[in-house]
């Protein structure tokens, strides 16, 4: 037997998904918010930026739910995620 | 180099409540300060307060910098002196929000009285007290919450004296509200400054932070993110914890959570009851 989660014709729970903005002058490379993105979005970079720090690189924007984590945690004011759209879950 | 703004999109949103002109900051890398910073420019923007009724005010020290790097009316007051000049604003003013924003050396060391005395009159103010628990700025000093046996640069064989328990301290000195997070709790700490902005009285919020240059460094612990990983495997909220439990060792656990939020009448509404039952007589 199928239980249905929701009534016919009702939409699809929708996760939301974000937009990374990393100005890469300004981190000092601390490794926060690649630690503590629940989705493991961000990676670390070789790259240098001019204080010589490594500053994050994006590895798979699609799986970024905007939560904002990466936000708050940066002491550097150097990464935060815009709402791109809210994408309808797979089945 | 790289422009640090190439276009409209390239703006923190966080850019409006920070003096740009001044960032980036002095802090380390790894530093929790700026952290600490950020969770309260969120709490600004949650608790939608009047910004231009609210005001900042540092002490001297790496968390006295605060002050200069937040677009409020920021005040930089010498050592220890933050909350005795935030008393000032308060009673001169008193439809102001004051946010104190100093270290644990500046506010319990050498501002210590001021600290119990606005928590014993219940002066209208919210006081973030980063604990990193040491001098930072100095160079690594022993601070009254420097937690026994850690090694400092003062206490080369370990620190021997019992440090303040900064809530229980609070709490037992009248404070209203109190609070205890560290830089990982970054949501819950921004949570608690919007609840805390809203609270009339003296309201208290410690954040433990890494100091990733001395701290860490003397006691081998790594640097900033080691320290919020220790944070992470060894902290434990309890709201409501009676405040004489949450004592601090090296490296022991650190329990956190909102401990106080009682009623209290505030040193202006007793001031004005009085002054008005005086007067009629
Ligand atoms: C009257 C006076 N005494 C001593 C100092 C030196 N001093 C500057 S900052 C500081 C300690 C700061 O410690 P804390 O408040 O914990 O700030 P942190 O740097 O750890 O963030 C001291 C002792 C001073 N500037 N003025
Ligand atoms: S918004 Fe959340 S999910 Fe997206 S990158 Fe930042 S921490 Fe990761
Ligand atoms: S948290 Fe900020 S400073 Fe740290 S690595 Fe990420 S972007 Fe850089
Ligand atoms: S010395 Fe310590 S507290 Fe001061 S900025 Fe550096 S890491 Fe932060
Ligand atoms: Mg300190």
């Amino acid at each position: 037997m199928k239980y249905w989660e929701k009534p016919f014709g009702k939409e699809k729970p929708k996760v939301p998904n974000g937009e990374i903005h990393i100005l890469k002058e300004r981190c000092k490379g601390c490794g926060f918010c690649v630690e503590y993105c629940p989705k493991d979005v961000l990676e670390m970079s070789d790259e240098f930026n001019t204080k010589g720090y490594h500053p994050p690189k994006i590895m798979n924007e699609e799986d970024c739910v905007n939560c904002g984590l990466c936000e708050t945690i940066c002491p550097e004011f150097a990464i935060w995620c815009t709402l791109k759209e809210e994408v309808a879950l797979e089945n | 180099m790289e422009p640090l703004r190439k276009t409209e999109k390239d703006i923190h949103p966080m850019d409006d409540l920070l003096r740009m002109d001044r960032i980036p900051h002095i802090w380390c890398p790894g530093c929790g300060i700026g952290t600490a910073v950020t969770a309260f420019a969120a709490g600004l923007a949650k608790a939608e307060i009047d910004l231009t009724k609210t005001c900042i005010v540092s002490g001297i020290g790496c968390t006295g910098r605060v002050a200069g790097y937040v677009k409020l009316d920021s005040f930089h007051t010498t050592h220890g002196r933050a909350i005795a000049f935030a008393t000032g604003i308060q009673v001169a003013n008193p439809d102001l929000k004051v946010i104190v924003f100093s270290g644990d050396g500046d506010l319990i060391s050498i501002g210590g009285n001021h600290f119990i005395h606005a928590a014993r009159r219940n002066i209208n103010m919210l006081v973030i007290c980063v604990n990193n628990f040491i001098y930072a700025m100095t160079g690594g000093q022993v601070a009254p919450t420097t937690p026994l046996a850690t090694y400092a640069t003062t206490s080369p064989f370990g620190c021997v004296e019992p440090p303040f328990n900064i809530p229980y301290l609070a709490d037992s000195s009248g404070a209203v509200y109190v609070a205890r997070w560290t830089a990982l709790h970054v949501r819950r700490l921004t949570n608690s400054i919007a609840e805390a902005l809203k609270k009339p009285g003296f309201s208290v919020i410690e954040v433990i932070s890494p100091c990733a240059m001395y701290y860490s460094r003397i006691n081998r612990l790594g640097d900033g993110l080691d320290m919020m990983k220790f944070y992470h495997d060894n902290t434990e909220i309890r709201h409501g914890e009676d405040t004489k439990n949450l004592d601090i060792g090296f490296q022991t656990k650190i329990i956190v959570g909102k401990f106080v939020d009682r009623e209290r009448p505030t040193y202006m509404d007793s001031y004005n009851k009085w002054l008005s039952g005086t007067k009629k007589d």
